[in-house]
């Protein structure tokens, strides 16, 4: 037997348009944790989707070799049969169904052809939850656990598939410290047992602390492995690898001139909407007038939720936190005072929550601007498509007219749609949640003249990114966000990637 | 900076021809590509006219002309104006993403409410008008609580509606019709205008009022016309809007020599055509109408573009019942009694008006007219089938296909534009 349990050679994997995955290779020993990093969008979860069959073979490129057989797995059930299992991000167990029915769902117990046997089902359900450590009736639905208690389901639920290399995607990025501390401390019992695991982390702390080997991956391509036992690795060192790429001259030219302060959040708190933890935790940040600042943090951070909550309490559960615009506390306690207030947030997600892709461009560009389209509730249609016409123009979007369907449009046109939508309502201040997300190199130079236009005229512009080449080109000065807090400010002028990272990779413990 | 990008894919890819039910297409538009999607984009909206001419023909032939004769044309109007009155109100519902079940026991309750008030109390008729339409906003109010405030589905909020409003009505009733209202009541929905003017053999009043309206539509179009020119926004070339305007003229005013030729102008037709302009106009033309839409088509969008949706759902059902209520007087006034069972499964009647008229199921699209086309679709089928003397069980089997059949296209256009939610 090799000594390797895994070994993933040349995996290369495109989407159409991108490549996701280029040259990869990966080598895990057998019984060790083996840690992946890298940055949001480095091809991470891609390769753990290619080796657990959700991208079956033919799909790409390059080869798997279990215990040094070529394997081609079909699919899930395929990589199952030979122990492989993935645990996704999102927990994928139906909250109306007992433990023991998720434990076995798709792998039931039975007794006689199609039936099942109960006693079975909830006595090896029951074991399999004493190996992970909970004390929970099998008979208990799903949904009355906690985020933690459902990820110990999950790994049960491996365990009944006899499972020999677990992958776990992200496994603590929605659980408490105690709950981390109780999954990392099962990690290691399950090594114990002869359980290879791969994890997927953003928290390097963990990773310093329970891997065995740490791969880095950086822009869909293999940049090192490293072996943690060997060596003292430190945080820094793998944050060197995560983030080492030049940042290019693909952001256009912009001469800072900040004017007035335009927004002030003061000490932000915001609970999660269902469950009981805080997303955002005492965050602070201002931007002035004719200034991009940037906002820097990594899955999980609580960037999105700080935004949203700022703009109109759109998200979560507000808790505390003060808001100024020009010096002047006010409330924006939903979404119309928010824009009453001058106030734009353009979503990370533009398919789900900033576009009505069914509609046309003209309806989509003045869809939060129809009052002021409007006489006594009458709307101007000729005035709104002459607007929709100039958007059109001066936002370059490629489109035949204005009364093509957004749903049709590529996504960087699509980004400008919406952009054009806040930027008709006039707003002083624009939250940008990842302006450039899923679109491709040209569009995202036009997204940033745009934004550079916007401050030129005197707009305060607030950049959410994963990417922080892009921060880093954009701003002016850059927050750092780490688990719901602001953990740095500093200015993009001398900032460095590395400084950047260290800062959005602060845990609570650590923090000075 | 450079733009060296080659032509983005969204200009090959967004003519695919789902530009929707709302009409006016093409407007600021150019080159070829442009006209293709004029006319692929109007496809569904056209093809519902089309077919409405195409079953208006097969019938009209099938039944030796007696389906377009004077009399049945105004019958027609008569005994479906409170359908299209409610499907006024489903499709404004049904864009919203909403659906309403209950409008056909709203419709006996307002009924029987305005025969107490005015056949048992003996209160003057326009009191029973008054009483009709507050029981309608209030049902419609109380739908719109529990679907906007409270956040349960519409579907069920109005299932329930239904029983209640339908068990109500019996209540109000003690379980008996009651009959019959006093002549200003019944000449709602049966009486008419003529012979104000004379005429000879037709009503002239009739044609004047309707020569009229054609003036006047052909003068707003000429006016939307102009104020787009001076917008400097793409019309239609002249010859091509004259002849959209004589073809209007022609149909209209060939249907006002039927009606003429008949009783005269029914005062039914005069609210029907009031309440679609207006609602044409509201769904197209106001912010109301335009944020019903936009809810329709993405919720979470809506909501953070500052649509106040639960407003916005509160008032569409408060909407609807107001315009049950007026469907109520209108039915009631037709029996000229208010019976326990009236307006059974009127809801599904309107409800396949609106789809068939190119409502999508998801939201987000339809049109007043359309639904309008849509009711009418199925007034010319059941009238036609009945004249033709087909046996019940068989036109409800055809009428339940040509509603599959209408959703099923829509359903295959979408997929075809490859819009996918």
């Amino acid at each position: 037997m090799s000594e390797n349990i895994l070994e993933m050679r040349a995996i290369t994997k495109t989407f159409p348009g991108v490549k996701a995955l280029e040259d990869v290779s990966l080598a895990v020993r057998r019984g060790e944790i083996h840690a992946i990093c890298g940055e949001n969008g480095a091809g991470k979860s891609t390769l753990m989707k290619v080796l657990s069959g959700v991208y079956p073979a033919g799909t790409y490129e390059g080869e798997i070799l279990l215990d040094g057989e070529p394997q081609r797995f079909s699919g899930i059930r395929d990589s199952e049969q030979h122990g492989v299992v993935i645990i996704h991000q999102e927990l994928a167990l139906i909250p109306h169904l007992s433990v023991a029915e998720n434990i076995f769902l798709g792998n039931e117990r039975l007794s006689v052809r199609g039936v099942v046997d109960w006693n079975r089902t909830n006595a090896e359900a029951g074991e399999l939850l004493r190996r992970v450590g909970l004390r929970e009736n099998p008979i208990t639905p799903v949904g009355q656990l906690g985020v933690g208690k459902q990820q110990l389901v999950e790994i049960a639920k491996a365990l009944s598939k006899d499972v020999r290399l677990l992958i776990l995607d992200e496994p603590t990025a929605a659980l408490n410290d105690d709950d981390s501390e109780h999954l990392l401390g099962l990690l290691r019992q399950l090594r114990e047992q002869g359980i290879t695991c791969i994890i997927i982390s953003h928290k390097l702390g963990e990773i310093t602390a329970v891997a065995d080997a740490t791969t880095i991956i950086r822009d869909g391509r293999t940049i090192e492995t490293l072996d943690m036992r060997a060596d003292e690795i430190s945080q820094e060192r793998i944050i060197r690898g995560m983030v080492g790429r030049e940042l290019g001259d693909r952001f256009p030219e912009r001469t800072s001139t900040p004017g007035e302060e335009v927004l002030r959040v003061e000490g932000w708190t915001v609970r999660h909407p269902v469950q009981d933890r805080l997303v955002v935790d005492d965050a602070s940040f201002t931007v002035r007038a004719g200034e991009v600042v940037g906002i820097a943090g990594l899955m999980g951070a609580g960037r999105t939720e700080l935004a949203m909550s700022v703009f109109g309490r759109s998200y979560g559960k507000y808790v505390s936190g003060k808001l100024y615009l020009h010096g002047q506390e006010v409330q924006a306690r939903s979404v119309q005072e928010a824009i009453a207030h001058r106030m734009a947030y353009a979503t990370e997600d533009r398919k789900t929550f900033g576009l009505n892709l069914i509609d046309d461009i003209r309806g989509n560009v003045s869809a939060a601007g129809l009052r002021k389209l409007s006489r006594r509730g009458w709307v101007n249609r000729h005035e709104e498509v002459k607007v929709a016409e100039e958007s059109r123009r001066s936002m370059r979007i490629k489109a035949p007219g204005v009364m093509s369907v957004v749903g049709g449009l590529s996504g960087g046109n699509q980004q400008k749609v919406v952009l054009s939508k806040w930027v008709y309502t006039d707003p002083d201040v624009l939250i940008l949640d990842e302006p450039t997300r899923g679109i491709d190199v040209g569009a995202k130079v036009e997204i940033y003249t745009i934004i550079n236009k916007l401050v030129a005229a005197g707009k305060a512009v607030v950049v959410i990114s994963s990417e922080l080449p892009e921060l880093l080109g954009v701003c002016d000065r850059i927050y750092t966000l780490a688990e719901g807090r602001t953990t740095g400010e500093l200015p993009a002028r001398g900032a460095s990637q590395e400084r950047l990272m260290q800062l959005m990779t602060q845990e609570k413990d650590t923090a000075r | 900076m450079s733009h060296t990008t080659a032509p983005d894919p969204g200009t090959a890819r967004s003519d695919a021809g789902a530009s929707t039910g709302q009409q006016g297409g093409g407007a600021g538009s150019r080159g070829p590509l442009a006209h293709l999607q004029a006319l692929t984009g109007n496809l569904r909206q056209s093809g519902i006219f089309l077919a409405f001419v195409a079953i208006v023909a097969l019938f009209a032939v099938a039944t030796d002309g007696v389906l377009l004769s004077p009399t049945n044309v105004t019958n027609l109007v008569l005994q479906y104006s409170y359908i299209l009155v409610l499907a006024i109100g489903m499709v404004i519902v049904i864009i919203a993403g909403h659906i309403d079940l209950s409008v056909g026991s709203v419709v006996a309750l307002t009924g029987a409410v305005s025969a107490v008030v005015v056949i048992q109390g003996g209160a003057p008729w326009p009191v029973g008008v008054a009483a009709a339409l507050a029981v309608g906003i209030a049902v419609g109010a109380w739908h719109g609580f529990w679907v906007a405030q409270v956040g349960i589905p519409a579907f069920i909020v109005t299932l329930a509606g239904m029983l209640l409003f339908r068990g109500l009505t019996l209540r109000v009733l003690d379980n008996v019709s009651l009959s019959p209202f006093p002549d200003g009541y019944s000449a709602i929905a049966s009486g008419f205008i003529n012979g104000l003017l004379g005429g000879n053999g037709y009503d002239a009043f009739t044609l004047l009022v309707f020569a009229l309206g054609v003036a006047g539509f052909a003068v707003a179009a000429l006016r939307t016309r102009r104020t787009r020119q001076g917008y400097g926004q793409q019309v239609e070339s002249l010859p091509l809007f004259a002849l959209k305007i004589v073809l209007v003229a022609a149909v209209t005013m060939g249907f006002a020599w039927l009606i003429a030729n008949s009783r005269g102008l029914p005062v039914v037709l005069i609210i029907l055509a009031v309440l679609i302009i207006t609602y044409a106009l509201i769904t197209k033309n106001t912010v109301f109408g335009r944020q019903v839409y936009a809810l329709g088509g993405n919720l979470s969008a809506a909501r953070l573009s500052g649509v106040n949706t639960r407003n916005i759902n509160f008032w569409v059902f408060v909407n609807m019942g107001f315009l049950s209520g007026v469907a109520g007087v209108i039915y009631s006034s037709r029996s000229n009694s208010a019976q326990p069972n009236a307006g059974n499964m009127f809801e599904l009647d309107a409800i396949a008006a609106a789809f068939i008229g190119g409502a999508a199921v998801t939201g987000g699209v339809g049109t007043v007219v359309g639904a309008m086309v849509g009711g009418l679709i199925m007034a010319v089928m059941s009238n036609g089938m009945q004249l033709l003397s087909i046996d019940q069980s068989t036109q409800s089997v055809v009428r339940g296909l040509v509603l599959l059949a209408a959703v099923a296209f829509d359903v295959y256009t979408k997929k075809r534009a490859g819009i996918t939610r």
